[in-house]
């Protein structure tokens, strides 16, 4: 199986378009900074958050009850889903109900996590992604390269063809405004045909039976406001206990995720429309397990911002494919090996353990600290990739023997300074790909140490 | 066998999540001297445009001054004495129908100066896809009705009964082609708020 250093070697095969996408998404990193320094309270915002999160999942099956009770008040079905096979069964089954043929579908990551959209498709249903950059990702057959930002690796003229052979827009035509009419056009007519409407869910309130959803085109509402069904999908994380909370998430949500200080719309669904219905389906599929993990457990605060992928030095330079995840990027590399361990097994290693991504979280998840716990998880389960092993096996014989150590340490000084150019940078060093090594120090740390004490 | 929910709720009981305070509720929030400019800056910031009017007829002939608002195309209006309405959304069974709108004008409860946010609730309107499918947005909001901030907005709101409402800060938009930003995606092409009173 290819794991992340072999996709990432693909992504950075072309050195200019891994450089525009790093400065794309540190572009977006730079407007998270000025929106956070913008209010003087954001740190104890942080901590009110993850506070609240850390309350909230202690007392998570009762949240769960009180949500479940009060939406049924207020007219809303609830469907409880153990893993994504029941997800997928649960709402095929409201559909084939219904004889619906046609969903349009605001951003979900946890359908994205069910793959819901092929067991519909399989079923003969019609699913449209109407988030425009999952529109974009879903004509090009592709997955989501970002969480927040579904196709940030695309190039505006790559979009200008997709749509061209899709839409009927013009060849060659690549401004954006020009496509995001086209897409308008093309997505109204989705809107107006549609039988059902899918959304995903930000928050949900266990004391009012209610949910929010957030989004800037105004999608999730065309959505779900003219078909007589909205079937809303949540993971069992996303519940809060009060609506007073909503206050502090929704001031860190979009701040952290595109530096807005709010998303255009913050919509409050609490009922479904009159003559129609609202379905609510919460789902596990996994995350009661992670609730029972000491060490993982505030990946669950994760409100799916995309902070730590902008901010990531690997995420940004390697591109949202190379994890081959649902969720990329650093929070992606602690839930996805959560799901299946093997198969995401080289993604705790996709880090430099820089921090950034703790830094920025809104909800204070210590991410770098669970992928280092991840990386000794993976070498308990017998999952450390190749090349780690061996590299680990000679810098444990390196590390349990000091002589050993200073001359290794002395030959790689020197051969830094001698080597030429191609061969430190070549494909034997993947130290050397997308960095400058530092210049070696002329002394160990040892002899600096000597020196200065003059011992 | 259990149902899915017993064994879910059986799960996530036995995962014996150490005990942990609920936090007081955040009271920290940021605050302005003038909360109405500090509005009209974030609307500004959004793409929205903010028209401070002492009545109905100020407000009326100010947004006349965008040649977009002109009625005369098909316009849903809440607020009859700033911009009549050409049909009775009551008359209107089908949402369907309404796709064709081109300004609706919708009385908002109050608004947010930290984030541009008006909160608009659905209780008086039959048809809640009007705000989104509408082409141009009015929202209109009695101008002393200007909280700091998204704390002070909750604590004015109360759920419990079926209803629908939404915060709504500036047009639609979408920066998901090259992070350029473009308004109009979806949603309304253009919101203003008229701050009444
Ligand atoms: S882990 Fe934190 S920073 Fe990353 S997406 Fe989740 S909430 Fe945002």
């Amino acid at each position: 199986m290819t794991g992340h250093p072999t996709r990432a070697a693909e992504f950075i095969a072309l050195p200019q378009r891994a450089a525009w996408h790093d400065q794309s998404l540190w572009f977006v990193r730079a407007k998270r900074d000025k929106a956070a320094k913008a209010i003087p309270e954001w740190e104890s915002l942080r901590d009110a958050a993850a506070a609240i999160k850390a309350h909230t999942v202690a007392n998570l099956a009762d949240y769960l009850e009180e949500f479940e009770r009060n939406a049924k008040k207020l007219g809303a079905v609830v469907h409880w889903a153990r893993d994504a096979a029941e997800h997928n069964a649960i709402v095929l089954k409201i559909l084939s109900d219904h004889n619906v043929k046609r969903v349009v579908k605001s951003k979900s990551m946890l359908t994205e996590e069910c793959h819901l959209n092929p067991h519909l498709e399989a079923a003969g249903i019609e699913v449209v992604d109407t988030d425009l950059g999952e529109r974009i990702v879903q004509l090009a057959n592709e997955r989501p390269s970002h969480i927040v930002l579904p196709c940030i690796h695309k190039k505006k003229e790559e979009i200008g063809e997709l749509f061209h052979e899709h839409l009927g827009t013009d060849a060659g035509a690549s401004d954006p405004q020009y496509l995001t009419e086209a897409a308008r056009g093309h997505l109204r007519d989705r809107f107006l045909k549609a039988g059902a409407g899918l959304t995903g869910v930000n928050f949900a309130i266990a004391e009012t039976g209610g949910f929010v959803v957030c989004t800037n085109e105004g999608n999730a509402d065309l959505g779900v406001s003219l078909p007589p069904i909205h079937i809303a999908c949540m993971g069992i994380e996303k519940l809060i206990p009060k609506a007073a909370e909503l206050g502090v998430f929704l001031r860190l949500l979009a701040r952290s995720a595109t530096g807005q200080a709010i998303t255009t719309y913050s919509s409050h669904f609490h009922g479904p429309r009159a003559g129609c219905e609202l379905h609510i389906v919460l789902v596990d599929n996994g995350r009661s397990t992670v609730l029972g993990q000491d060490d993982f457990r505030r990946s669950l605060n994760c409100i799916r911002c995309g902070a730590c992928m902008n901010t990531c030095p690997v995420y940004r330079r390697s591109g949202g494919h190379s994890y081959n995840a649902t969720v990329p990027g650093p929070i992606g590399s602690i839930l996805e090996p959560a799901r299946d361990p093997a198969k995401h097994a080289s993604l705790p290693h996709a880090c430099s353990l820089c921090g950034s991504c703790s830094d920025v979280c809104p909800v204070k998840i210590n991410i770098h600290e669970q992928l280092l716990i991840w990386r000794r998880e993976l070498v308990k389960k017998g999952l450390l990739p190749l090349t780690k092993r061996w590299a680990m096996s000679i810098g444990s014989a390196v590390l349990q023997r000091p002589w050993l150590y200073q001359m290794v340490g002395g030959m790689g000084r020197m051969a830094l300074k001698l080597l030429p150019r191609f061969l430190v940078y070549s494909r034997l060093n993947p130290w050397g790909k997308q960095r400058e090594l530092p210049t070696p120090p002329k002394q160990s740390f040892r002899d600096q140490f000597k020196a200065r004490h003059g011992k | 066998m259990a149902s899915s929910r017993d064994a879910i709720l059986a799960t996530v009981r036995a995962a014996k999540v150490p005990q942990a305070a609920r936090p007081e509720p955040f009271r920290a929030g940021i605050r302005y001297a003038d909360p109405l400019k500090q509005f009209g800056e974030s609307l500004a910031a959004v793409g929205g445009k903010m028209i401070v009017a002492p009545d109905a007829d100020s407000a009326r002939a100010q947004l006349l001054e965008n040649p977009l608002l002109v009625p005369g195309k098909k316009n849903c209006s809440l607020l009859p004495e700033i911009i009549a309405p050409t049909f009775s959304l009551d008359d209107i069974a089908d949402p369907h129908e309404v796709e064709d709108v081109w300004l609706a004008v919708l009385p908002g409860e109050f608004a947010v100066a930290e984030n541009a946010a008006v909160w608009f609730s659905g209780r008086r309107l039959k048809h809640r896809v009007v705000p989104f499918i509408t082409q141009h947005l009015v929202l209109v909001v009695p101008r002393d009705q200007v909280v700091n901030n998204m704390h002070e907005a909750y604590d004015r709101l109360k759920f419990g009964t079926v209803e629908f409402g939404v915060f709504i800060s500036g047009p639609s938009k979408t920066a998901d082609i090259e992070q350029s930003l473009v308004i109009g995606a979806h949603g309304a092409r253009s919101l203003s708020v008229v701050m009444l009173g």
